[in-house]
């Protein structure tokens, strides 16, 4: 495992750069991941993040596009928009959560 | 007075289970019932066949009551709901019943609705699946017609039932229209949600490389917003145009899920991954393809749940730890056309590796290589199913848990 230094903190990461303990996550490790990934959060990046970290706390698991649209309320038209190219990973990523496993 | 097992679903999952809990069980304590709303039993791993003639209709289905252990109670009747706090299911004719243990075996059904325009634009006109007996007949009746030019095999959204599925038919698709000679005639695309060919890193790049072997095209990371009238649209609006669109639609649970307020978003019941116990409830456990678990939706893995299952449910009825784990085992032979096929083995926590795998007669095989064994073995399965798996016999080399013997451990695996 990997520790990195995000927004002045230390954090453990994945390889590919995924925070493994979420209680590390905070609000300004977000921002930086995002900005990383070129995305500049607005309230409606918030709420994708929000929900994924809410959801997750609750299921135990990463929410699924579909869930994400269904439960989250947000299209999935407009999650593509908000984290172009792999939406699901970014998001993940910047919410401080698992990547998506690709279940098989 | 006499308990009562209810499972709910016949197919493979269900069946199994019977078998094995009525050679468990005290017939003194407990009656089990099986509940199944058609009569018919099928092979869905020789689905794949049909679209090229190997196999027709006969080689895939059978009556399900054949396969009920004596004892076992059939019924023939659909569902309209369980109701969990009362321990009752009601079906469809009003009448209900009430049960001990439920075990929900009601499998995934492809659902093309779920996506915009592919009921619309040409639904078993030029667009086909092959996870249906009829969609499998329509597509063989499409593909003997079929001249050029542009077929796109697609995936709509994950998780899907035997996720090798749609590589098979991408494979025995140039197989067929090479064998034909009229390949030159004929451009595939390979459209996928994924990242790569498979989720697991090893097998994606394997299959990866014999997709551009093939001259197969692949399109990665294509979440299908929606499909127009030759054309599949991404939600970040890109577009693949289709003279033959083979899709594998969105996989769902039974709607008696959604019904019974038992389903996840995709109608999936929440299920615990090592012991098979529903979340919501001690007394309702879940197999097969209808439950949530980060594991293949595949016959293979029914199958070896239902070892694991037999033994949870004993210890349930003992008032014990449920200790049985799965481990989630999955065995997958893929078809590559031209007689040959590769054979993956892989669980939880270890992606499919190369090496050997043990088979009795036959093997062994060999894992993650495209050999003319493995096609054998893929072809002696439908064999294996009916005289086999399907009546519980066990057979030496397949177990529930993984096996090591055999797998080359790549020092750097994760």
């Amino acid at each position: 495992m990997a520790t990195k230094e995000i927004a002045g903190i230390t954090v453990n990461v994945t390889e590919d750069g995924y925070l493994t303990d979420p209680s590390q996550w905070t609000r300004e490790i977000a921002q930086a991941i995002a900005a990383e990934e070129g995305i500049a959060l607005s309230d409606a990046h918030w709420k994708v993040i929000d929900f994924l970290k809410k959801d997750f706390a609750s299921t135990g698991a990463l929410a699924s596009i579909r869930r994400i649209n269904k439960t989250g309320g947000i299209p999935t038209k407009d999650f593509y928009t908000l984290f172009p190219d792999g939406p699901l990973k970014k998001a993940a990523r910047i919410a401080g959560l698992p990547r998506p496993a690709s279940c098989v | 007075m006499m308990k009562k097992i209810l499972i709910v679903g016949a197919g493979t999952a269900g069946t199994i289970m019977a078998v094995r809990l009525s050679r468990t069980l005290s017939r003194k304590e407990w009656t089990i019932t099986v509940l199944d709303k058609d009569e018919n039993h099928y092979y869905q791993p020789g689905y794949l066949f049909i679209p090229f003639g190997i196999y027709t209709k006969r080689d895939v289905i059978r009556k399900g009551a054949r396969y009920i252990p004596a004892g076992v109670e059939y019924m023939l009747a659909e569902a309209e709901q369980i109701v969990a706090d009362r321990n009752r299911v009601k079906l469809k004719d009003a009448r209900e019943i009430a049960y001990d243990i439920l075990i929900i075996a009601t499998g995934t059904t492809i659902h093309p609705e779920e996506t915009d325009g592919m009921m619309e634009n040409g639904w078993r006109e030029n667009i086909f699946d092959f996870y249906t007996v009829d969609g499998a007949e329509a597509l063989a009746k499409k593909l003997r017609d079929f001249h050029g030019r542009k077929v796109a095999i697609h995936v709509a959204e994950m998780p899907i039932k035997c996720p090798v599925a749609p590589l098979e038919i991408a494979f025995m698709t140039d197989w067929y229209f090479t064998q034909k000679g009229v390949r030159q005639n004929v451009d595939i695309d390979f459209v996928t949600p994924l990242s790569g060919a498979f989720s697991k890193p090893l097998t994606s790049k394997v299959m990866g490389h014999m997709l551009g072997e093939r001259k197969i095209n692949m399109v990665a990371d294509f979440g299908t917003e929606r499909v127009e009238s030759g054309k599949l649209v991404s939600y970040d609006n890109r577009s693949v145009e289709y003279d033959l669109l083979i899709t594998t639609p969105t996989n769902m649970g039974d709607a008696l899920l959604e019904r019974s307020g038992l389903g996840d978003d995709l109608n999936f019941v929440p299920t615990d991954k090592f012991t098979l116990q529903s979340e919501a409830h001690d007394n309702i456990f879940a197999l097969g393809d209808a439950t949530n678990l980060p594991s293949s939706k595949a016959g293979s893995v029914a199958h070896f749940q239902s070892e694991i299952l037999t033994d949870n449910i004993l210890s349930y009825i003992r008032g014990k730890e449920l200790k049985a784990a799965f481990d989630g085992h999955s065995n997958c032979f893929i078809e590559a056309g031209y007689g040959k096929a590769f054979l993956i083995d892989f669980n939880y926590d270890l992606d499919p590796v190369e090496g050997t795998y043990p088979f009795p007669v036959l093997g062994p095989f060999s894992l993650l290589k495209n050999t003319r064994l493995n096609h054998l073995g893929k072809l002696s399965m439908k064999y294996v199913y009916w005289d086999i798996l399907l009546r519980g016999i066990p057979v030496p080399g397949i177990t529930s848990k993984m096996g090591m013997a055999g797998k080359k451990i790549p020092r750097e695996s994760s």
